[in-house]
């Protein structure tokens, strides 16, 4: 048995090469097939073929599920092209299904005349039973005759490819992804270099899973090659995007980046607070991992631990930083309340997932902004800042550190769970590009009562109303704060009723005030039109995908996309003159929109999908569609 | 703490006037839980996982991580004050605010003790930190001229947890009470002690909750009515002690305050520990629960009520007159006037064994045997931030500090032009 060479594999001659400007593939299997590593090396192959990517793992919250079963089904989608991907694909052009389930869970997925590449050994009687096939083998009964059905002996090749390796069985079983893998990456004329040097390095010390794999990957890519199955191969183009250096980057990543660079551009250690909670806990496995950089990560007790100890670090003069998902921010609410009332930076990031409660841990939701906005006693206002694509998260990480020391406040970073495991091509920016962080601790006193100079901790800023921040260890500026009213400038407890009125609205005006760090609002589209799209968050690339095409059909639709969701732009009132609708897309029950109706009286129309599914550019396409035509 | 429930009664033991007393209609039927058949309890040994055999007695240190006792290095920019050679006096850690307690509260004599102990520690003031939760007790940063923050309710160790992390450099003091260090912050107080923050723990312990006016507390003893129990509580209640030790703690003491020089000597041996000190005082809250521990506290008791253990000294008390000695594993007193037994039978403390304090800390309960008093318990071992930044040191020298150019441009990249 021979290898294919690297001179074999970029052949490909022999084939039909078909150019396509964009394409959706879904990679689905059991929770232990390895499908998450399938696509996200699928995806390291397609940024290195220069296509603009989109991509959506979708797994269930049970680790190891039973093999064979639909709930234990993973999958992993990307959406690539030569063109502006900014969603993970509505319709999926080739589904690569392990086993039965697969299948069945995801079949809907697939646009008609879309590609089906299944393990056909996996389809056994019992597999078929366990996803619900009931007797019927879907192979056999013409129920995909509207698809193109690819039957590969997976199981079978792979086990004959890698019958002298020596290694066990279980094993051998286990190594087939790689060579679907290697089949897909040749149908889609895509590089295998960049799985192999990963293989590479990932197997470095154990050189016979190595070496299976790397011979697994390349006998996919050369079946492709050989059999007479697959007439014609794929070719997407570079995409033209930005000139600059880029890399692909989930939206964890892209944080815990956004978190170091606002340490080092201001000069504050970070700190970082947190328990371990889908789909959070990755933040903390990125940034335990930058030590060098002087971060300091604590895996806390509890919620409230991380939270406390981000707040206790922050007295301490350096940026603390905690991160959880929905139900920890419930716990987190009253000593959020306490950064509020005492005036320190924070950052608070919400990963969030469905809910209520439990809910659903793996699943992405944008339910947690009411939470966000109101989940404390008392009147406690916060900055909200919300992340709109992976890449992003950099950005908005680095200005919710910015403004939180900026204006001594804790602030609520809204990511979610499509956002920190989707990944994009990201134009890495340089730091001379990134707004300074200027923080300046007090270290002197501010006034002088009765001849003697004195520090009074409540005293403000004009311009930001911020309150200073005085490092203990500074010699004469020893003061308290705490949880307790306090009374304007002194800072003393204070019950006084006309004060507790005064500081409240103080707070909430201080909030207000970040108004001035909104740029103008973007408008994607015409400045005026019938039809006004608001979102906010993950939902952005669904709705500018939309957009674009409504406009290409001649609709007149536009929209904007809000990463400060508190205070919101100064500008929206204007801008909402300017539309005949405003539609409001979100992944809950309606949250902006219920914030948007409050603040300005306007009849915002909601649209909701409350599936634990990111929006597909199609849902909100056609619900404009409709909303026109009803006019 | 179940093992104080469950001793077996072989007889020896008087009536206990102060062991808990059941509330009427409560009294015990079995001494012992019986089990299932089939569920009695075997002698299991912990197995290790692999490759962490006993080969060192001493937990091993992450690589780059000093030994214990030095103080850390200071991060980068972060050096505290530095330290005005001037002796303060007690009238400059008081800060301008009235002190609200109610009079005659056990408080003031507390507040006053830690005001009179801090000149004589030769700490700046400006690098001392007190971190509260909420209680009565947790007004105390209030009166104190120094850094504070009064935080919420159970949650000053993470406070505290998080600044020393941030600032090791920094003197942190955690003032908490009974509820809110044993109940709402149980959790965090027993995180504090394992990780061995290098903070000072001051529980202030009156048995009962005054901020809300007179509820049972963790430390209430069984059968206290109260305005949340008028038919008696039936909850055993904690031993502040046994729990610390059971939690880890690196020190562990108990003092009063009704007794200044015993309390600024406790509070001193807390200071200088290198690592979490956890110290209770016995507090009499004169309103809600007056007199609770007036037996230890006042003059006509105290002698025979009361043991101050010191570490190689033996246990001896009332005047010199009895002293507790070992029988087999159980503390019993012993009269040292009649000739009899003399002071070489009597246990000689050793606060750096933790079987010893063991044995110290479970003197709770029984009437026969007086309250220990002082350092049950100290070990040296490396705080959290200690170790914390010694492994940021370790991987900055390994890897070289880290440059954010190069870090976002890490990775697979390519270019586009």
């Amino acid at each position: 048995m021979s290898l294919p060479t690297s001179d074999e594999s970029s052949l490909g001659t022999k084939k039909a090469v078909q150019p396509l400007s964009e394409a959706t593939i879904l990679f689905a299997g059991d929770s232990g097939d390895g499908m998450q590593l399938t696509g996200s090396q699928f995806t390291l192959a397609t940024a290195f073929a220069q296509n603009d990517l989109a991509t959506l793992p979708d797994f269930p919250a049970e680790i190891r599920a039973p093999a064979g079963t639909t709930y234990g089904v993973s999958g992993y989608q990307l959406h690539f092209g030569s063109v502006n991907i900014r969603t993970p694909g509505d319709e999926v052009d080739l589904l690569v299904a392990m086993n039965p389930a697969a299948l069945q869970v995801n079949l809907h997925r697939v646009r008609r005349g879309g590609a089906i590449m299944v393990n056909v050994n996996a389809f056994t009687p019992k597999n078929l039973k366990l996803a619900g096939y009931d007797g019927v083998n879907p192979l056999e009964d013409h129920s995909l005759k509207d698809f193109r059905v690819f039957q590969v002996e997976l199981t079978k090749m792979t086990q004959e490819a890698l019958k002298d390796s020596g290694l066990d069985k279980n094993l051998i079983d286990r190594s087939k992804n790689m060579f679907a893998l290697g089949l897909a990456l040749w149908l889609y004329s895509r590089p295998i270099e960049p799985a192999e040097e990963w293989l590479k390095g990932k197997f470095a010390k154990k050189p016979e899973i190595r070496d299976a794999n790397i011979h697994l990957l390349k006998k996919g890519y050369h079946y492709g090659e050989t059999t007479e199955d697959f007439i014609v191969r794929y070719e997407v183009r570079p995409a033209q995007l930005e000139p600059g250096l880029y890399r692909a980057v989930r939206g964890a990543e892209a944080i815990a980046l956004g978190l170091v660079a606002a340490s080092e551009q201001s000069g504050l250690p970070l700190f970082y607070g947190s328990y371990p909670i889908t789909p959070a806990s990755d933040l903390l496995h990125e940034l335990s991992r930058y030590k060098n950089f002087g971060v300091m990560t604590f895996q806390a007790e509890d919620e409230i631990a991380a939270v406390g100890a981000a707040i206790g670090a922050s007295f301490g003069g350096v940026l603390g930083i905690c991160a959880t998902s929905g139900p920890g921010l419930a716990l987190k609410a009253e000593a959020i309340g306490l950064a509020v009332m005492t005036e320190l930076p924070m950052v608070v990031i919400n990963v969030q997932r469905g809910g209520p409660s439990t809910g659903l841990p793996t699943k992405t939701e944008q339910s947690d902004l009411l939470q966000s906005m109101y989940g404390r006693n008392g009147e406690a206002p916060l900055p909200i800042i919300a992340a709109s694509t992976p890449g992003n998260c950099f950005f908005a990480a680095y200005e919710a550190c910015r403004i939180a020391v900026k204006y001594m406040t804790p602030v609520i970073l809204l990511a979610d769970g499509y956002l920190v495991n989707g990944s994009e091509p990201w134009r890495i920016p340089s730091v001379d590009e990134l707004t300074p962080i200027d923080v300046s601790f007090t270290d002197k006193p501010n006034r002088t009562i009765d001849g003697e100079d004195v520090l009074l901790p409540y005293v403000r800023d004009e311009q930001t109303l911020a309150r200073p921040w005085v490092k203990p260890g500074t010699p004469g500026l020893e003061h308290r704060i705490g949880g307790l009213e306090k009374q304007h400038e002194t800072g003393n407890v204070s019950y006084d009723p006309d004060n507790h009125q005064f500081m409240t609205k103080l707070r909430a005006e201080k909030v207000e005030r970040v108004t001035q760090e909104i740029p103008p609002t973007d408008i994607h589209g015409d400045a005026e039109g019938d039809v006004l799209i608001v979102g906010w968050g993950s939902t952005r690339g669904a709705i500018e995908a939309a957009v674009d095409r409504l406009r290409e059909k001649g609709l007149a639709v536009s929209s904007i996309h809000l990463h400060f969701v508190n205070p919101m732009p100064p500008d929206l009132g204007e801008i909402f003159g300017r539309f005949e609708h405003l539609l409001v897309p979100e992944l809950n029950n309606g949250q902006l929109v219920r914030l948007l109706r409050d603040r300005f009286l306007l009849p915002f129309i909601p649209l909701n999908k409350i599936q634990g599914q990111p929006f597909k550019a199609s849902e909100i396409e056609d619900f404009i569609f409709s909303l026109v035509e009803k006019k | 703490m179940a093992d104080e429930h469950t001793q077996p009664n072989d007889g020896t033991d008087k009536p206990q006037g102060k062991k808990p007393k059941l509330p009427p209609g409560f009294e015990p039927k079995a001494k012992k839980v019986k089990l299932p058949p089939g569920m009695e309890p075997k002698a299991k040994k912990a197995k290790l996982p692999p490759g962490m055999e006993r080969t060192a007695k001493k937990p091993t240190l992450p690589p780059g991580a000093r030994p214990a006792g030095k103080k850390p290095s200071l991060p980068p920019g972060m050096a505290g004050g530095d330290g005005a050679p001037t002796k303060l006096k007690r009238k400059d850690f008081a800060s301008d605010q009235d002190v609200r307690w109610c009079p005659g509260c056990g408080d003031y004599a507390i507040l006053a003790g830690v005001q009179r102990l801090l000149p004589d520690l030769g700490v700046p003031r400006e690098n001392l930190v007190f971190i509260s939760g909420i209680g009565c007790s947790s007004r105390f940063p209030y009166y104190m001229q120094t850094y504070g923050v009064h935080s919420i309710h159970g949650r000053a160790p993470t406070l505290a947890t998080g600044l020393k992390a941030a600032r090791p450099e920094l003197d942190v003091w955690i003032i908490t009470g009974d509820g809110d260090a044993l109940s709402i912050g149980g959790n965090h107080l027993i995180h504090v002690l394992r990780r061995n923050i290098d903070v000072q723990i001051l529980l202030f312990n009156n048995q009962i909750y005054g901020l809300t006016k007179g509820q049972y507390s963790p430390t209430s003893e069984l059968g206290k009515i109260t305005k949340s129990t008028p038919y008696g509580s039936i909850v055993y209640p904690f031993n502040p002690v046994t729990l610390a030790l059971g939690a880890t703690a690196s020190f562990v003491a108990r003092t009063m305050d009704r007794d200044a020089k015993h309390m600024a000597y406790v509070l001193k041996r807390a200071h200088e520990h290198n690592g979490a000190s956890f110290v209770e005082i016995y507090q009499n809250c004169n309103i809600f629960n007056d007199g609770a521990f007036f037996d230890f506290t006042e003059k006509a008791t105290k002698p025979h009520r009361a043991v101050f253990i010191e570490h190689d000294k033996p246990m001896i008390y009332d005047n010199g007159t009895k002293g507790i000695r070992l029988d087999g594993f159980r503390p019993v007193s012993i009269d040292l006037t009649d000739g009899h037994w003399s002071a070489d039978d009597c246990i000689v403390y050793d606060e750096t064994s933790m079987e010893l304090a063991g044995i110290a800390g479970r003197m709770f309960w029984h009437d026969d045997l007086p309250r220990p008093f002082g350092v049950f318990y100290r070990e040296e071992r490396n705080s959290y931030e200690d170790m914390l930044h010694m492994q940021i040191k370790h991987v900055t020298d390994k890897r070289g500090k880290g440059n954010l150019e190069a870090l976002l441009r890490s990775g697979d990249t390519w270019e586009i032009t």
